[in-house]
């Protein structure tokens, strides 16, 4: 059990290090980073801020991770959340009770999924094209449904979902964290992770194995879609309305950017949803670091694509090798040099 | 039955008609950008509108953000032989030959809210807003009202490099000069969304000691300005007292704002262009007088004294 | 160097290893002016191999190669042309959509003050293709004609770029007979002109109409050269695909009981395009082993039994009771198990560890929502590596890392952990050393003697021999013949086959 520990964390490091340079950087040009009080019951602080705007592309990042994981992608999940955050606020303005609109957005959201995966499993289209339909063909569904404008809407239950707390956390954090671990548990609990896995590294010596390969690749394009629905609903009760125009907007990118930093590969196979959530928050650090800093925002771009190639240069395997390779030159060095002292 | 209705509207691809062909003495066609905003919505509704209160047969084509299809728009009217040609360009280049067929064909081209990159001669008017002024009106109201006291500014920008950014963010800091108690503390892009004004509002507060050093907050969108009140709402401060809110366009959400006493200016961005600019055409039609090349529409002040509430009912209906 | 006679290129102890196998074990090879040389072997002999290590597109472990008697050492592709070793592929490796003209002389157009001089280029051209019956429009995009013409304007760059050695893999795969025809002209008059031309291909009628000599391949290892003439068609099919060993192992073994109930029948069983319907009656342990050519059928055979191509005629019984085998799932259903021909794309999952390589078809069968625990997924995985040998550092090791060998013992496990009844190998021991196979082989018949039913299929007579209890000889995506008890001899299952194979050329 010590030995799964020990492994887990393994696997976390570089993005745990990672995540905690960007902190102590930007502690450097924001001094008051780290303070975190308690106001109107609950947390306030920069910290509290990464964790809360986090949430979309934090739970984006988990579905994205296992359709990655499946060798698939899915750049429709921007999209999907315009769509549901819309499907959300239109349905509650005509007067559906909250249950019933988290019931219809969710379902939204899975048929969504549902879609792309059939796409990809049972038509065999490429996953960055059939994703794409959506991603392309979504936002107009959601402005259809918004009819254009910003639809708002007041009722309280579902802004509690975006701006409410819980236990001194703001609600969008509670909702990630709860579902995440919820997913990694039925993953890696179950038989789900290997077989995911399976299917992203050889689908066709799976198949011959007997994986029902097309039902698990629907599936994961279904969690997707049920990624983006929450991560919709949380972005359209932050702000109590759907923005069908600018809700998820280029979002899919950094979810799976957040995939990547968190190691898993483009390829398929291998994947650690802990690490894409690390990953998705290291992103959101970088964001609100930014605008903490008080840098012209000409530079925002700038500053976050050269931290960002910095973290992903510090994982290519040349540079580790070559990190494993100084420890090795220093480890054999110390005696030497003690000697010609 | 309003999501149907959306979804044929939707449907009407470029160049098909609008409106009635009865007894009209004018026909005009109107080469529309899309609706990738409420705004935008609101200006497609007031020109119709507009059209039908003066008896004008509008043909009205939906580019769908593509230069291409306002070219075959503009080419479907000048062989329909329309009186006059209403053009939202959706970029500033790339004008010049469909122009120069319009001008072969002796119609008036007016162009609305934005310009072009052409020879004036190809077209009749221009009906745009002042960017600058804009910025300088919401400048002027701030420094009017705190009136001498010294005040902590942040400000949410537009998206970077984009023209309204640049130009609104201009105007106020013109406004502001000569008035040493006014400082720009911050300022950062929101993107002109609501997601991203509240983000940045939220880092802004962090950042200037919980928002007790801030005394107002100038947003070059409403939409920002809303997202932003929610992060000073949350931040346990009071928006409209605690610190001024003054934003840019008019939408009917900050009318709600500033009727709940969240918001305290806004300054018009009108989606009223074609009323202007039928008003010209009517003109040139009537005796041949040309309207200059620029018609600048109004860059009106609303402020809580305005009667917010009724102002809010009367827009919402506009499609915004 | 005069020792080496009249040969044109000397290959001498070629070695080529890969990560777990020997590719070419110290092959010799030589080619005279003016012959046609025919390079046979099954697949994975290691002819494609051999050809790449000549045209320098492998770099070979060790040997020598000699050209013209001056020891050559191509480093690559283009290098070997500019030596004088040109390769005609079965896919033309043209550019479909430049002219003819350009793809004669591309990367070396006659020029004209610094521009390409395309007049001068397509009369060259056309001059060019003269010497090869040849009348085209040279202005023309090659893909604008047949293949067979294609074929020859490669063959006609090939040889005009290189000019002594001139390889042709596979080059008649897909000409119809008129095609072949005028290709063998072509191939008589390059002979004729002093060339030396190694052709490689699977058609042995055509082997024996164009070449002089023969040089067969098996298992990466150098089995003869010998004059087309004078070597039977008999002895060319037992060289290809062995028969030394096959007696004394099968006399060695007693004959096994084979009297158990009829578990599997397959009636009419077949798919259009990939095999003719056949009938196959499978016994509780029983080994049916399967032979046949190259593209006989044999694999095609397994992959409906399994289920992996959907057979659309006939019927399929398990224990009296009629079955759909639609899936490879089903047919786990119905503890069938299979390991696939080509293990790579197959058969391993290349980043999981031997352990979750090995309990996937299990875990597979019993549904994602009741795992495995890890106790028992190592116990099975422990169990396995220590019953088969299969050499890893541990059971966590991403069974890439494994020797083919080793792969193939975990493909295995992977189906003995499902408790299988009816288990299908496809070439169990291709690509793997000589020790693994003894091992596999041993494996077969102990599973034989549990009561397990095998279909086998190899391209190893011996092999094949060695443990089969009954054979099906397989020719044309047909099952032509089936051999039993003291009928199963290599000399039977190759008269077998090269019956059918004369029937077919006749």
């Amino acid at each position: 059990m010590t030995a799964t520990l020990k492994g887990y964390a393994l696997r976390l490091l570089p993005q745990i290090i990672a995540l905690a340079a960007i902190l102590l950087m930007v502690s450097f040009v924001f001094p008051g980073f780290f303070r975190l009080e308690i106001q109107n019951g609950r947390l306030y602080g920069s910290l509290i801020d990464i964790l809360n705007r986090g949430a979309p592309v934090v739970l984006l990042a988990i579905g994205m991770t296992v359709v990655i994981a499946t060798k698939g992608i899915d750049l429709s999940v921007g999209a999907v959340m315009a769509i549901c955050g819309a499907v959300a606020a239109s349905s509650i303005t005509s007067g559906h009770s909250l249950a019933m609109t988290l019931v219809i957005t969710l379902g939204t959201g899975i048929l969504c999924g549902l879609w792309n995966g059939v796409l990809v499993a049972i038509l065999d289209i490429q996953p960055i094209i059939a994703t794409l339909v959506l991603m392309v063909a979504g936002r107009g569904i959601a402005q259809l449904v918004t009819e254009g404008a910003i639809l708002t809407f007041n009722d309280q239950g579902l802004i509690f979902l975006g701006s409410g707390s819980f236990a001194w956390l703001p609600l969008p954090v509670i909702i990630w964290l709860v579902f995440g671990i919820l997913v990694a548990l039925i993953v890696r609990k179950t038989a789900l992770g290997m077989l995911i896995e399976a299917i992203g590294i050889n689908r066709q010596a799976s198949t011959l194995s007997g994986v029902l390969t097309p039902v698990l690749l629907i599936a994961a394009y279904m969690l997707s879609g049920l990624c983006a629905a929450i991560a919709g609903i949380i972005a359209a009760a932050d702000i109590k309305g759907a923005d069908a125009n600018n809700a998820g907007l280029w979002l899919e990118l950094d979810a799976i950017l957040a995939v990547v930093i968190g190691g898993t590969s483009l390829l398929g196979g291998r994947f650690s949803i802990a690490a894409s959530v690390l990953g998705a928050i290291i992103i959101q650090s970088i964001n609100t670091g930014i605008l903490l800093s008080g840098f012209p925002p000409e530079f925002n771009l700038i500053i976050k694509a050269a931290i960002i190639v910095f973290i992903l240069v510090l994982q290519s395997p040349p540079v580790r090798n070559a990190f494993t390779f100084l420890a090795l030159l220093r480890a054999s060095r110390k005696p030497t040099e003690r000697q010609a002292r | 039955m309003k999501f149907a209705k959306a979804l044929a509207s939707a449907t009407i691809l470029a160049a098909c008609t609008f409106g009635s062909a009865s007894a009209a003495d004018l026909v005009v066609g109107f080469s529309q950008i899309g609706s990738e905003s409420g705004w935008r919505a609101a200006e497609t509704t007031l020109t119709k509108q507009q059209a039908q209160e003066r008896g004008i047969d509008l043909k009205f084509a939906d580019a769908q953000q593509k230069q291409e299809n306002q070219i075959k728009a503009l080419r479907s009217f000048i062989a329909q032989g329309v009186n006059a040609i209403l053009l939202a360009p959706v970029v500033a280049t790339g004008w010049d030959e469909v122009l120069q067929e319009a001008k072969d064909a002796e119609i008036p081209v007016i162009l609305l809210d934005r310009t072009v990159d052409a020879s004036d001669d190809l077209y009749m008017t221009a009906v745009t807003s002042d960017l600058v002024h804009e910025g300088n009106v919401a400048g002027k109201w701030l420094a009017d009202t705190v009136a001498g006291k010294p005040c902590n500014i942040v400000e949410l920008q537009g998206t970077t490099g984009s023209s309204p950014a640049i130009d609104r963010k201009k105007g106020f800091e013109q406004a502001l000069s000569g008035h040493d108690n006014l400082k720009i503390v911050r300022s950062q892009t929101g993107d002109f969304t609501r997601t991203k004004g509240k983000e940045v509002m939220e880092s802004f507060l962090k950042a200037e000691d919980g928002g007790k050093n801030i005394c107002a907050l100038y947003a070059h969108n409403d939409d920002m300005a809303v997202g932003a009140i929610q992060a000073i709402k949350e931040a346990g401060l009071k928006p409209g007292s605690d610190i001024l809110v003054v934003s840019i366009d008019a939408v009917p959400d900050i009318f709600q704002a500033m009727a709940a006493g969240e918001a305290n200016a806004t300054v018009e961005l009108t989606p009223n262009m074609a009323g202007p600019a039928f008003d010209a055409l009517a003109a040139f039609q009537k005796d041949g007088t040309k309207p200059p090349k620029w018609i600048q529409t109004e860059s009106k002040l609303y402020t809580q004294a305005d009667d917010p509430m009724k102002i809010y009912e009367a827009k919402k209906g506009l499609g915004y | 160097m005069q020792t080496i006679g009249d040969n044109l290129l000397s290959a001498t102890r070629i070695d080529k290893i890969f990560p777990g196998a020997k590719a070419l074990d110290k092959v010799d090879f030589h080619l005279r002016r003016g012959e046609v040389h025919a390079l046979l072997g099954e697949n994975g002999a290691g002819k494609s191999t051999l050809v790449k290590c000549l045209t320098g597109a492998y770099r070979r472990d060790g040997g020598t190669i000699l050209l013209d008697g001056v020891e050559v050492d191509p480093r690559d592709t283009f290098n070997a042309q500019k030596l004088g070793i040109g390769t005609v592929y079965q896919e033309v490796n043209l550019l479909p959509n430049l002219t003819v003209a350009e793809n004669l002389f591309l990367g070396r157009q006659p020029r004209r003050l610094g521009f390409v001089d395309v007049a001068a280029m397509n009369r060259q051209a056309r001059a060019l293709l003269e010497n090869y019956e040849l009348d085209l429009d040279v202005t023309r995009t090659l893909d604008s004609y047949s293949v067979a013409i294609q074929q020859v304007v490669a063959i006609a760059r090939a040889v005009d770029l290189s000019g002594k050695v001139l390889i042709l893999d596979e080059p008649t795969a897909s000409l119809d007979a008129h095609e072949v025809e005028m290709l063998f002209r072509i191939v008589r008059r390059l002979k004729a002109r002093g060339l030396g031309i190694v052709f490689i291909t699977h058609f042995l009628e055509q082997v024996y109409e164009i070449s002089d000599r023969i040089t067969v391949l098996r298992n990466g290892q150098l089995v003869g050269t010998r004059d087309t003439a004078t070597l039977e068609r008999r002895d060319l099919i037992s060289m290809m695909i062995g028969r030394e060993l096959a007696a004394e192992i099968r006399a060695a073994r007693e004959e096994p009981d084979v009297t158990g109930p009829v578990r599997y029948r397959f009636k009419d069983y077949g798919r259009k395009g990939h095999i003719s319907p056949f009938d196959l009656d499978v016994r509780a342990g029983e080994v049916v082993g399967i032979a046949g050519l190259l593209g006989s059928g044999r694999t095609e055979t397994a992959e409906i039994l399994f289920g992996a191509h959907r057979a659309d005629s006939g019927a399929a019984e398990v224990d009296g009771k009629t079955v759909q085998l639609s899936s490879p799932r089903r047919a786990i259903a119905q503890r069938f198990g299979f390991c696939p021909e080509d293990r790579k794309t197959d058969g391993i999952v290349g980043d999981l560890s031997v352990r979750e390589n090995i309990v996937l078809a299990l875990q597979a069968r019993r549904g994602w929502t009741r795992p495995i625990s890890r106790t028992e997924q190592n116990r099975l995985a422990d169990h396995y590596i220590r019953a088969l040998d299969i050499r890893t550092a541990d059971r966590e090791k991403p069974i890439r890392l494994l020797s083919g060998g080793n792969q193939q013992k975990a493909i295995l496990a992977r189906w003995l952990a499902t408790e299988p009844e009816f288990l299908i190998l496809d070439e169990p021991t291709r690509g793997i050393d000589v020790g693994a196979h003894a091992e596999i082989v041993r494996l077969i018949e102990g599973l034989r003697e549990k009561g397990m039913s095998l279909l086998v299929i190899s391209s190893e007579i011996e092999e094949l021999v060695a443990y089969s209890t009954r054979i099906l000889v397989l020719r044309d995506r047909q099952h032509v013949a089936a051999l039993e008890g003291n009928r199963i001899t290599a000399d039977q299952i190759i008269e077998a086959i090269a019956s059918a194979n004369e029937r077919g050329a006749a």
